[in-house]
């Protein structure tokens, strides 16, 4: 029976597409919800292997150890929605501690080392976004690559021989390691990034922007959107998180060095992608960055925890990222046949 | 709506565009009015695509005048087009797969405030928005599934009639569709073409550009066509001269010795 006739097959779609179409949209709707579901059991299961898991101790150390990927995320986030890449966000995380650890040296003033840092943050992010769109790259790949060398050697440079350049500002230090009730300060100051990244990608005009040019870049200049700017707006912003990721890791371990934010770029990626962001862009809501950055701190902190290889946690993540990726071209699949069911509907 | 006969909504006269050596367009006039379906026919490379990215400002004329409500208006953008009250639908549709059909319509020029701030740092009227598309959607009986989706989750149809939609709401002079048919089956195309008839209903003029003889036919007030970049014809397109029609399109009844 695999070979139908035509005018069988066709006859049926009358009843059919219904009970199909509902099937479609509620497996889309799985999986959009799906990072968080599977970080739901990604816990349970996790919790009823160690039950040190699920104590205030621990789960305000997973938070505290990802604040920093979960701030870059949200910057790499924005980026990845308007179809770009940021390979830089490492490097110019290392590169601000250090200018923020110089700062240190003239200054005893935290206002004055965490600008530094921003300031640092920030201009690379805009040496990016101007480069790869005012000089015409083919991708933001290039350039961001052309950073992260950049980046990491002139931080290796000014800081002359030092792996480490110990000595923070007080407040930065509070910033970094501090508690508020009870509550890792890092992980406040995420959700404050958070609620005004949301805030500017949901309620602003330039969010909506920003989803628009990455969903669809031609129509973007066919109905006046300023392209060019909003693609050099999310590799700043991509930048200032960098900075503000520089002041928490810094704070943390009340030091600078060089070699700090070694592979953030593919923590932030793999955060993003895992969160259920798209490749193809304009798809993927900011707060499933966190998600994705919570789900690396878990695995990293659960596998630690249960005592598994140091290299199995890279498997693991790596194989969650491709799960997500998978996830990501099931949607596209299940959204082009609700699309030919909607056609078949109206004949 | 009143009916036809007034003044003309568009006007272009003596129209010239050529790129190097090609004379795309040479000396073409024709009007539009409100509540008119003016077809816009030709067979491939007639000039018909060139002459309505003219009139939508994607390219500027060499020579000649474009008229909106009387008035000369030079449009050399797409955004001067927009201002005159001119939206063009073109194939591609230019719609945003990963919005909805609201945020659709207004993506571009957003309704938002307060007016102070820089564009892109004010914050979205979405519920105005919203209220505002779906009423035009209601309108205009457009059916959709669900009016908060994605438009990557509707049919072609949807899409174009979303697409259409959206230049109406903008559109307060003229409707320009670019071979609005030509990736639908035949419900869907009905449902588009029913869309027309009733742009045309509402007052608006429109210009459409189709190879479907039958579509203008049923549609059509006027039709102009052109060949080799010249109008060689305006006529009332019936039942009666669909052939002669075919017949100028295609430049087989003895006319056909107007190049030079």
């Amino acid at each position: 029976m695999r070979e139908q006739p035509e005018i069988a097959s066709s006859s049926q779609t009358s009843d059919r597409p219904t009970g199909g179409l509902t099937a479609v949209s509620l497996s889309l709707r799985l999986l959009s919800v799906g990072p968080l579901l599977i970080l739901a059991v990604l816990v349970a299961v996790v919790s009823l292997l160690t039950p040190y898991f699920l104590t205030p101790v621990n789960i305000s150390n997973i938070l505290a150890q990802t604040a920093v990927i979960a701030i870059v995320a949200l910057g790499q986030h924005l980026v990845i929605l308007t179809r770009g890449i940021d390979l830089s966000v490492g490097s110019n995380l290392a590169l601000a501690t250090v200018i923020g650890g110089l700062t240190f040296r003239v200054t005893d003033s935290a206002v004055l080392v965490m600008l530094a840092m921003l300031i640092s943050g920030t201009l690379v992010g805009a040496v990016n976004g101007a480069v790869y769109v005012f000089g015409r790259l083919p991708h933001p790949f290039i350039i961001t690559l052309a950073t992260l060398s950049i980046c990491r050697g002139l931080a290796l440079e000014l800081s002359i021989g030092h792996t480490t350049m110990r000595g923070m500002p007080d407040f930065i230090v509070a910033v970094g390691s501090g508690n508020t009730f009870g509550i890792p300060n890092s992980s406040i100051l995420v959700a404050l990034i958070t609620v005004a990244v949301l805030i500017m990608a949901k309620a602003m005009v330039w969010g909506r922007w920003t989803y628009a040019v990455g969903g669809e870049p031609e129509a973007a200049l066919e109905m006046g959107i300023p392209v060019k700017w909003v693609l050099v707006s999310t590799y700043v912003i991509s930048g200032l998180c960098a900075g503000i990721g520089a002041i928490v890791l810094a704070g943390r371990t009340a030091a600078s060095s060089p070699l700090y934010g070694n592979l953030l770029e593919l923590d932030t990626i793999a955060a993003v992608i895992i969160g259920g962001a798209s490749f193809l862009g304009g798809r993927g809501h900011i707060g499933h960055a966190l998600i994705g950055a919570v789900m690396i701190g878990v695995i990293r902190n659960a596998l630690n925890l249960l005592n598994v290889d140091v290299f199995f946690q890279m498997i693991a993540i790596g194989l969650v990222i491709v799960l997500a990726v998978e996830a990501d071209v099931l949607r596209s699949f299940l959204e082009a046949r609700t699309r030919a069911m909607q056609a078949a509907r109206t004949q | 709506m009143n009916s036809a006969p007034n003044s003309p909504v568009l006007v272009v006269r003596n129209a010239q565009k050529r790129f190097g050596a090609v004379h795309a367009v040479r000396d073409v006039s024709f009007e539009a009015y409100h509540g008119e379906v003016l077809a816009l026919l030709g067979d491939n490379g007639a000039g018909k695509s060139t002459l309505v990215k003219c009139i939508s400002g994607v390219y500027a004329l060499d020579e000649g005048e474009i008229m909106v409500s009387g008035i000369a208006t030079a449009i050399h953008s797409p955004a001067a087009a927009r201002r005159a009250g001119i939206e063009t639908v073109y194939q591609d549709l230019a719609l945003f797969d990963n919005l909805t059909p609201a945020q659709n319509f207004y993506c571009g020029r957003e309704i938002a405030g307060p007016e102070w701030l820089p564009r892109g740092m004010r914050f979205l009227s979405k519920r105005r928005m919203d209220r505002e598309a779906a009423a035009v959607i209601d309108r205009l009986k457009v059916n959709l599934p669900k009016f908060d989706a994605p438009v990557a989750l509707m049919s072609g149809g949807q899409r174009q009639a979303i697409a259409v939609a959206r230049a109406t709401v903008f559109a307060r002079n003229v409707v320009i569709l670019d071979e609005p048919t030509a990736a639908l089956g035949l419900r869907e195309s009905r449902k588009v073409l029913d869309l027309i008839a009733q742009l045309r209903a509402e007052g608006n003029a429109v210009i459409l550009i189709t190879h479907n003889m039958e579509h203008v036919v049923e549609l059509a007030d006027r039709a102009v066509v052109l060949r080799q970049g010249r109008k060689v014809g305006e006529l009332k397109p019936e039942r009666a001269n669909q052939q002669h029609l075919v017949a100028m399109i295609v430049g087989a009844e003895g006319i056909g010795n107007s190049a030079p």
